[in-house]
């Protein structure tokens, strides 16, 4: 499924599809929205941070939404912050890509039977591409969650968006 | 160094019907129960008067003592009519290392109580808070608004006993 | 002519790289400068209080962990503390042994992420990656003991899930050995940097009187010249037999109670924690951790107020208990709460570029303020 088994033995040419290369483009470098909410934040930090190294998967943090691509939506969602991660979201240009990472983003986690102000997942107001789950997730967990947002983008067609 | 005894000797004397009475029932901390129209005037002279210096505020917290008449309202939801509404106070003085409690109990159906923001600027967000999650009207606060919902919640203040979820805010759904 | 100038209002925020999490600040600037900071919070209110009023008091250890993610340990701490003193609950010396050094291994931890990131916020990217470097050695300790990285839910009324991990004390006494020169490595590459110092020395001055008016705490109080601390002021737990000493704002490169000086009081802090450990190991009893460990607990009617010394100030817990298995109300006083309150007077005055350095200064976690 790569792009370098269709390599000529002698040249630098590679022959692939259209499709193929704009993914393999897009998910070689997922700019993320350096955006966090709670203690889930803390692990995407730590992720980003020396140890675990994310930008190996070229994921980079930036702090505009305009510049993104995907919006790891790290931690407990209110009701007072989910109008604005919505506009958040819909300020992000397209193909734009959303983790959930955590519990709370999931579903409401700990929060969800007596939370007034949480909203029970962030889903009920943004699609969400991949589920991380975990109070809080390991930053071993929100890679596998990347993994998976690469896998779920490499099968991506160009008719139309899948993920 | 002053007991909670010594402070509502000197309190009674000074205050007199204002200051209602001192509770100590151990193993819990002791209180001094205080008018709440009269809390502030209490609380500058607490923080002013030579030898007792409460000149730092640790902590105000609202209370809902829920005693008072539990009825049920027209959709089988039990609300709460009558009984009071109480915020705590603790104080500190750093200097001389002393701590004191006061307490003051309001009217649930219209909770008032005197604002002490003006003499520790610290009960500035507490007191915020506390009208937030009770309802408690601090008077002449300078900016008594919701601190911690949104700004147009109309739910109700979420830490009373009787309070029951709104079903939508701003479209979203609010239970589970 | 002078020129016409006019009010701006700036929105920062809840969306912002350097606000710690979702604070929205609203600021009045004219020109470049700061006339007036309008803090909006709320964005993180989780219910924690609403929460208490419907668990029992050990499934509330869970979600004191979330209050304050950075010091989870010292959170659970507080409330185990309170507890106990309104139960009169007497715990094992091991147990208390071990909730002290976890508790100093928090908070050095969480000094690194407020350094590390303070260090990012105002442009130096580097510290940032050799605090988390040494952090991740300190949740690796955390790990093996309980299981969790960032919230432990460790510390029970009336002792300890479990005892520590045979290996905890050697990898513990090799922790210090190397963190120490890192340590250094820390100061000479942020601290003492010149380009640092002319960013944060003589911005947001807070002096004492103020500062106490408005309930600071913690490294902001003692940054302003306040020797203050409930470790040795108000002693809980067993914090009076070790030998460590509560530094104080001196104000070396500038003024005393300025962001500098609230930034140094967090690297002589972690020194000072790292002492308090060194002892504590050395002295720790053999014993049993769960003896203590009531079947129920079911607190006597009354009500407390109960503080500890977290790494951010004064954590109280005002526990109101009406003698079932739930409490009637719990009110966290939380540090960071307080201590955002004098946010806006610190701001006048300053460039729009300083309210970050300040902001960082004071080291809010929002999990806290909002709870």
């Amino acid at each position: 499924m790569g792009l370098l088994d269709k390599q000529f033995t002698d040249d630098n040419i590679i022959i692939t599809k259209v499709e193929d290369l704009l993914n393999w483009a897009r998910l070689s470098s997922l700019w993320q929205m350096g955006f966090g909410l709670a203690c889930c934040a803390i692990e995407m930090m730590a992720t980003s941070a020396s140890h675990y190294d994310f930008d190996r998967f070229g994921v980079i943090p930036r702090p505009s939404p305009r510049q993104s691509d995907v919006i790891i939506i790290s931690g407990t969602v209110t009701f007072k912050m989910a109008i604005r991660i919505k506009r958040l979201y819909e300020q992000m240009p397209d193909h734009k890509y959303v983790i959930s990472m955590g519990s709370c983003s999931n579903c409401g986690g700990p929060y969800w039977e007596h939370g007034y102000h949480v909203l029970k997942g962030v889903d009920r107001v943004i699609p969400v591409d991949v589920y991380v789950p975990g109070c809080p997730p390991r930053p071993e967990a929100l890679l596998e969650g990347l993994l998976k947002l690469q896998e779920k983008i490499r099968n991506e067609t160009l008719v139309s968006k899948t993920a | 160094m002053k007991n909670p005894e010594e402070i509502f000797e000197i309190l009674k004397a000074k205050f007199n019907e204002v200051i209602i009475e001192l509770i100590s029932d151990k193993p819990t901390e002791s209180f001094i129960t205080v008018a709440p129209l009269e809390i502030d005037k209490v609380c500058l002279y607490l923080r002013d008067k030579e030898g007792l210096n409460f000149k730092s505020l640790m902590n105000l917290s609202g209370v809902d003592d829920a005693n008072g008449e539990k009825i049920k309202d027209e959709n089988d939801n039990e609300i709460i009519q009558g009984g009071t509404l109480s915020v705590f106070y603790h104080l500190e003085s750093i200097d001389l290392k002393h701590k004191v409690t006061l307490k003051v109990s309001t009217d649930r159906e219209n909770p008032e109580v005197a604002s002490v923001e003006e003499i520790w600027r610290a009960a500035d967000w507490h007191e915020r808070e506390a009208y937030d999650m009770f309802g408690i009207k601090f008077l002449n606060h300078h900016n008594l608004i919701r601190i911690l919902m949104p700004y147009d919640w109309e739910g109700g203040y979420p830490l009373r006993k009787d309070y029951q979820n709104p079903e939508f805010y701003k479209g979203m759904k609010v239970p589970y | 002519m002078a020129l016409k100038t006019e009010e701006m209002v700036l929105n920062m925020g809840p969306q912002h790289p350097s606000t710690h999490g979702v604070l929205r600040l609203e600021l009045v600037i004219e020109g470049e400068i700061i006339k007036n900071v309008t803090p909006h919070i709320g964005y993180l209110h989780r219910c924690f209080e609403k929460h208490c009023e419907v668990m029992t008091y050990p499934q509330i250890i869970p979600y004191t962990d979330r209050m304050d993610y950075l010091a989870s340990m010292c959170n659970e701490f507080g409330y185990v503390v309170a507890v106990e003193r309104l139960m009169g609950i007497e715990v094992p010396e091991r147990v208390e042994y071990i909730r002290v050094i976890m508790a100093e291994l928090q908070r050095i931890a969480s000094h690194l992420v407020a350094i590390g990131t303070y260090g990012a916020d105002i442009g130096a990217f580097t510290p940032f990656l050799f605090c988390f470097r040494d952090r991740e050695k300190i949740l690796n300790l955390f790990e093996i003991t309980c299981g969790a990285r960032l919230l432990y839910n460790y510390i029970w009324i009336g002792g300890v899930m479990h005892d520590l991990h045979p290996d905890f004390i050697r990898l513990t006494k090799e922790f210090i050995k190397e963190f120490r020169p890192n340590l250094k490595e820390l100061n000479d590459l942020l601290t003492f940097n010149q380009i640092f110092i002319d960013r944060t020395a003589n911005v947001g001055i807070l002096p004492a009187e103020t500062a106490i008016n408005y309930g600071i705490t913690g490294p902001n109080l003692r940054a302003s010249g306040v020797n203050w601390d409930l470790r040795i002021n108000d002693p809980y737990s067993i914090y009076d037999r070790f030998d460590f000493k509560i530094p104080v704002g001196k104000g070396e490169n500038g003024t005393v109670g300025d962001c500098w000086n609230r930034y140094y009081m967090r690297i002589l802090e972690m020194e000072e924690s790292l002492k308090i450990v060194e002892q504590a190991i050395n002295q720790i009893p053999d014993g049993d951790v769960s003896s203590a460990i009531p079947k129920r607990v079911k607190p006597p009617a009354g009500q407390i107020y109960s503080r500890v010394e977290n790494p951010r100030g004064e954590l109280g817990y005002f526990i109101v208990s009406d003698g079932s298995v739930n409490p009637t109300r719990i009110k966290v006083r939380a540090p960071s709460f307080v201590n955002m309150v004098v946010f806006g007077e610190l701001c006048k005055g300053h460039m729009v570029a300083d309210v970050v350095a300040i902001l960082g200064s004071i080291d809010i976690v929002l999990g806290e303020i909002d709870r």
